[in-house]
Parts: C-alpha cells; sequence; structure tokens
C-alpha cells in the first residue's frame, strides 16, 4: 500500500517515439468522447427546447473519465454512479439513443422512460444506477463488490461518485467495511471540483480527498482527470489490486465540468476564465492532439469518424422522438417482482 | 407439532433457507460472535462461517447500503437489525434504494432483501428505543411489511420472505422473542399478504397485528365470560393488507375495533377506518374504533408507559362501546 499521492500528470505528447497506448485505442477514445461530447451538447439544447423534462445533468468536460474506466475494466465487471449518467453507458457500449429514449421518458429508454435522465440502467452493460441521491451508491457500490467475492469472481465494481457525495458519512462506513473485508471496488471521485454551487474549498478543510481513504489504510491516489491514459493507467491498476484480492481503492479524479449543475444554473461561483483554462486541457482535444501529431489517423478519417459522431447523434434524436410513450397502465408494472400484487387502486 | 421460542422460530427459518440457498447470508451487529443481541442467530456463525454470517460496525446506513447492492448483484441478503429504531439511519437505503430499485430500473434490478428485528415498546426504554415502525414503511410501495405475533407465523412468514423476489421488512419485538408456540415438524410457508383469523367470533372484529394483539386475546377473554364473543384477525402483514378478510368479518360482525401499538396519525387503523366506511359502509352498525399508542414520544416512567400504551382494559371499553352496552 502506498502512503503518498501520486500525481499522474498527462504525458508528454511531443516526445514521438512509442505511445503507450495502441492507434486503435486511441480512435477508440477519441469516438467514444466525442460520441459523448455531441450527444450531451444536443442533450442540452433539446432540454432548451423543453423536449423533455427533469432534471438535467451533463458530464461535458468529464468524458476522459468514463472513457478511461471502459478501456480497462472487463466485460463482467459491474458499475454504479450518481445522477450524472449519460455518459456511462456510451462508455460501455449501449448505443446512446437508449439513453435519449430514456431522457424522453419513452419506453424504449434504458429504464423504460421510468428513470429518466438520473437512472439510467443496463443489465446489458452491468450498469448498475444511475442514482439520484447523492452518496447513496457508495454503499451499494461496495454491495456490488460484496456480491462479486462472496461468488467468488475476479470481477471489479466501479463505484463513482462527486466530491460533493464524498462528504456524506456513508462514505465513511463503506470505506470502513470494504477496507475491512476485502471487497474488489474501486471508488472513484468525479472530483469536479463543485457540488452544485459549493467549491470543495467551501466544504471542507481537506481539500486532498485522496486522504480520505487513508485513515482506513486504502490505497488512495490523484488522478488527472483530463487525460484519459492517466485514468486508464490508475483503473488498471487498481483493478489489479482488486483481482488479487487486495481490496478497494480510492481514487480521487480531478475533472471539471464546463456546463453548469444542472440546466438551470446561472454559475456565479465561478469565474468564465477558470472554466476557459480548464478548457485549455479538454480531454478530447489531448487525445485529439496525440492522434494527428502522431499520425494516427489521416484527416479523411477523422472526418469520417465526425460524420459518423454526428449520424449516431441524429439517429438517437429520431429513435427517442419517434418512440412510443409508456402506457398508462405500466403505471402497476415493475413495482414489484411479484405480478399479482395486490395494489390499492382506490 | 413442538413447542419453540420465537426467537428459535425466526433462527429455524433463517437456517432452513441458508441450507437451501448458497446465495442467502446474514449480515448485521452482534449476529456472528455474539450469537446475536437477543440470540435470535445464537450457533449460526458456527454452522454457515463467518462467509455468511457476518458481524457488521454499528453503522446501519452503510451496511444497509451493502446488502441492497449485493442483492441487485444476485445474493439474497438477511440484514438483522438490533432494533428498527436504530435502523432509522438506514432508511435511506431501505426507502430511497431498495423499494424503488426495480422501478426505476425499468424491472432489470430486482432487490431480494430481507430487513429484520425488533420493533415497538420493550419495557423502560423512553422515546428513542420504543417506537413502532410498521405504518412508516407500510406507507412505501415497492416494500413489503410483515408483522409476525407467533413463533409459527415468524417461522412461515419469513421463509417466505427469504425467498421473495422484493424487499421485506420483518417487524419482531425485543418482547416476543421469547414467547413460546406450537410449530409443525415438517416445513412450511406462510403467504405474505394473508390475514389469519386467530380467534372466531361474531360479536366484533378485532383487527391487530404484531406483538399488541396479545392484548386483543386478552381482552377477549374478558369478554367471552360476559357472553361478547370476538372475532380476531392478525394481519400478518400490513403492505399489502388483506382487506378481503377484514370485509368477511365485519360483514359478520357489523363491528371494528382496530388495537394497534403506534401512533394514531397515518396508522394502519386509519386505513382499515378508511376501507370499511369505503366498501363495508352498509354492513357497519357503529363506528369503527381504535385503540392506539397515544400521541406523544414514549416517556421513560412506568406510569406514563401504563397510560401511553393500549392495554386489556381499553380494548375490552372500545368493543363495548362498539356495541354500545357499558
Ligand atoms: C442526499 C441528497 N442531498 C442533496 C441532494 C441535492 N443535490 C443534487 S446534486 C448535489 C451536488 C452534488 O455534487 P457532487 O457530488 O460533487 O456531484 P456533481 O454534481 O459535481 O457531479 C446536490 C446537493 C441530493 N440529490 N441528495
Ligand atoms: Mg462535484
Amino acid at each position: 500500500m502506498s502512503t503518498n499521492t501520486i500525481e499522474k500528470t498527462k504525458k508528454p505528447l511531443k516526445k514521438k517515439p512509442k505511445l503507450p497506448f495502441s492507434n486503435q485505442q486511441y480512435l477508440k477514445w477519441y469516438e467514444d468522447m466525442l460520441v459523448m461530447r455531441k450527444i450531451e451538447e444536443r442533450v442540452g439544447s433539446l432540454y432548451i427546447q423543453q423536449k423533455f423534462g427533469g432534471f438535467c445533468h451533463l458530464y461535458i468536460g468529464q468524458e476522459a473519465l468514463v472513457a478511461g474506466t471502459a478501456s480497462a475494466c472487463q466485460k463482467e465487471d459491474k458499475h454504479i454512479t450518481a445522477y450524472r449518467d449519460h455518459a456511462h453507458p456510451i462508455a460501455l457500449g449501449i448505443h446512446p439513443k437508449y439513453m435519449m429514449a430514456e431522457l424522453y421518458g419513452k419506453t424504449t429508454g434504458m429504464s423504460k422512460g421510468k428513470g429518466g435522465s438520473m437512472h439510467m440502467f443496463s443489465k446489458e452493460a452491468n450498469l448498475m444506477g444511475g442514482h439520484g441521491i447523492v452518496g447513496a451508491q457508495i454503499p451499494m457500490g461496495a454491495g456490488i463488490a460484496f456480491a462479486e467475492k462472496y461468488k467468488g469472481t475476479k470481477n471489479v465494481a466501479f463505484c463513482s461518485f462527486g466530491d460533493g457525495a464524498a462528504r456524506q458519512g456513508a462514505l465513511h462506513e463503506t470505506f470502513n467495511m470494504a477496507m475491512m473485508w476485502k471487497l474488489p471496488v474501486i471508488f472513484i471521485i468525479e472530483n469536479n471540483n463543485y457540488a452544485m454551487g459549493t467549491s470543495l474549498k467551501r466544504s471542507t478543510n481537506v481539500e486532498d480527498m485522496s486522504e480520505m481513504g487513508k485513515s482506513y489504510h486504502m490505497p488512495s491516489f490523484v488522478v488527472d482527470g483530463m487525460s484519459v491514459e492517466a485514468v486508464h493507467d490508475a483503473i488498471l491498476e487498481a483493478c489489479v489490486r482488486a483481482r488479487k484480492g487486495d481490496g478497494p481503492t480510492l481514487l480521487d479524479v480531478r475533472t471539471y465540468r464546463y456546463k453548469g449543475h444542472s440546466m438551470s444554473d446561472p454559475q456565479k461561483y465561478r469565474t468564465k476564465r477558470e472554466v476557459e483554462d480548464y478548457k485549455g486541457k479538454d480531454p478530447i482535444v489531448q487525445v485529439l492532439k496525440t492522434i494527428t501529431e502522431n499520425g494516427i489517423a489521416s484527416d479523411a478519417k477523422l472526418k469520417s469518424i465526425q460524420e459518423k459522431v454526428k449520424a449516431i447523434v441524429e439517429e438517437s434524436v429520431e429513435f427517442a422522438e419517434n418512440s412510443p410513450e409508456l402506457k398508462p397502465d405500466e403505471l402497476y408494472e415493475d413495482v414489484y417482482v411479484q405480478k399479482d400484487y395486490p395494489f390499492i387502486k382506490e | 407439532m413442538r413447542i419453540v421460542q420465537y426467537r428459535e422460530a425466526l433462527r429455524e427459518a433463517m437456517v432452513e433457507e441458508m441450507r437451501k440457498d448458497e446465495n442467502v447470508f446474514l449480515m448485521g451487529e452482534e449476529v456472528a460472535e455474539y450469537n446475536g443481541a437477543y440470540k435470535v442467530s445464537q450457533g449460526m456463525l458456527d454452522e454457515f462461517g463467518e462467509k455468511r454470517v457476518i458481524d457488521t460496525p454499528i453503522a446501519e446506513l452503510g451496511f444497509a447500503g451493502i446488502a441492497v447492492g449485493a442483492a441487485i448483484n444476485g445474493l439474497r441478503p438477511i440484514v438483522e437489525f438490533m432494533t428498527w429504531n436504530f435502523a432509522l439511519l438506514a432508511s435511506d437505503q431501505i426507502i430511497n434504494s431498495a423499494a424503488k430499485m426495480l422501478q426505476m430500473s425499468g424491472g432489470q434490478y430486482s432487490c431480494p432483501v430481507v430487513f429484520r428485528g425488533g420493533n415497538g415498546p420493550a419495557g423502560q426504554l423512553a422515546a428513542t428505543h420504543s417506537q413502532s415502525f410498521e405504518s412508516f414503511y407500510a406507507h412505501v410501495p415497492g416494500l413489503k411489511v410483515v408483522t409476525p405475533s407467533t413463533p409459527y407465523d415468524a417461522k412461515g412468514l419469513l421463509k417466505s420472505a427469504i425467498r421473495d423476489n422484493d424487499p421485506v421488512l420483518i417487524m419482531e419485538s425485543e418482547k416476543m422473542y421469547g414467547d413460546k408456540g406450537e410449530i409443525p415438524e415438517g416445513e412450511f410457508l406462510i403467504p405474505i399478504g394473508k390475514a389469519d383469523v386467530k380467534r372466531k367470533g361474531d360479536s366484533v372484529t378485532i383487527v391487530s397485528f404484531g406483538k399488541i394483539i396479545k392484548v386483543a386475546h386478552e381482552a377477549a377473554e374478558v369478554l367471552a365470560k360476559e357472553g361478547i364473543e370476538c372475532e380476531i384477525i392478525d394481519l400478518r402483514s400490513v403492505r399489502p393488507i388483506d382487506y378481503d378478510a377484514v370485509v368477511n368479518s365485519v360483514k359478520k360482525t357489523n363491528r371494528c375495533v382496530v388495537v394497534e401499538e403506534s401512533w394514531p396519525l397515518a396508522s394502519i387503523s386509519g386505513e382499515i377506518a378508511f376501507h370499511l366506511q369505503r366498501y363495508a359502509f352498509d354492513y357497519l352498525d357503529s363506528p369503527v374504533i381504535r385503540v392506539m399508542q397515544k400521541d406523544t414520544p414514549f416517556a421513560f416512567s412506568k406510569v406514563l408507559i401504563e397510560e401511553a400504551l393500549p392495554n386489556v382494559k381499553r380494548v375490552v371499553d372500545a368493543v363495548k362501546s362498539s356495541l354500545y352496552v357499558s
């Protein structure tokens, strides 16, 4: 167990020779993150047009977290996250049209239109939500890992939550048990420096969140969340520990959301300058730079990826808009597994 | 038939189901090495080992959440709360996570978890340790709430709860764990959601559930001596409620008294009374009367406890009042 914080900085891009990842990997990261970015930009404008209701929390700026996690994990691993969950299914290979349909509350949505923006689930991708109660997924994530260990698999549970969620007491209860029972769980703080309008500074005396794991002797690291490569490396290393039976890891992944907390956020708590600074480290721009500087893909190839992404976005919107609404009598479905549960109907 | 304690009945249910299904396990404070704060899980660590009988730290929210996570990932946890008073710390995971998982995931993730523990007043334990949570949780769609009042019911209902694919809460009592009762030799199950006629009678229907039903039984004995025959309906579960059993009995007696150990507002008795006036209006010969815990936090003083809780006299008076006799 390391007691030191390992600051993972982005790899120097200029120094050419051998890249740490395959050409294919860079292109996949680029395409996947571009899908997330473009679809969410579209989600934002559709929301403003009132195409659907509810809350809407965009992931824009944070894409490297899920892209790096997805590339480092195995198919049978499990995932649980917070309500800022539009990008997670995309990273895990679910076509974004199902996420879009869920935003529209349509029957073809990921959660049949019953969960909405904050509650994206996919059994196919082992995505166990999407949870709207800040921090609720922290103990649940450990429980998912508990089941894997109980069943004797080598699978890992990825449990993502915000810097704000990390202030819930449940974190401490969970860290304690997860370490004591050496559960194969990776706690990922999607640390975008803000919980709604409250900056990290204004919510704690201890700004290095990796410190929170250390009091439970949990291996804990700070990771550059604007670099998909750094995220991938940190996740992979944590996975090795978890699969070996050495238990959890805490990753304080420093990232940034460019948009407001939700769609109704005037963002008085930060400066435009700060946002622009982070955009300078944009995860997609970084990968694109690696691709172009190393001649991984021709302009034509990049263009074709961009066209493909555009088509995926269009297809998703069309799919969502043309999908059927739920029927009123579906109200009583999926509340109990018991088929003949006697609801009080009058 | 054989005689067992309520705690043994619960234990038998867990042990039998754990022998059958590898995915069932028990977790909670003091359940393993200490053999249970109320000895419900006595000997289970020896039989099943620490993988399946798990002591937790005092972290109700945390281990309830871990149980929910384990349940959505293929296991069937039984969580013992030392009492339901302490489970308030876990209520977020019970109400926000377990109860809603199936619906929020569009039917993809069920949550087959059992939460069980002592419920209701248990002597001079004062306000924080003396609350009844049946109606509190009965309010929440997605949950089932079971209230066994005898060892027989405890075993049969807990076994059904463990096999149930929805989250089930079992309301036990520190004061009932030592109660003795008959259970059959072989395996048996009691379906969740079916009431039980615990005493036959045609004068007045008494609806009750859980530990306080004993007061109804005592009152019925007293009244029988005066020629008043009470029919006692044990709801056995308060979500769902077996309304048919209540209505059918009232069709015969035309009167109803509800005996409940909790506070009056937003209670099961209020629900029963609503249902009867809505669906058995023409059968009622007098208003539904209820005997409740008084509408205050539960105080330490013996005098105030006596004042607050339903007792035999209050039930006898209520039954007579529903018959317009004195
Ligand atoms: C228990 C709870 N308290 C408050 C809220 C309201 N709320 C929603 S998001 C949020 C901020 C959370 O910030 P953070 O965990 O950093 O996640 P981020 O939005 O930055 O991704 C708050 C207070 C909630 N949903 N749940
Ligand atoms: Mg945040």
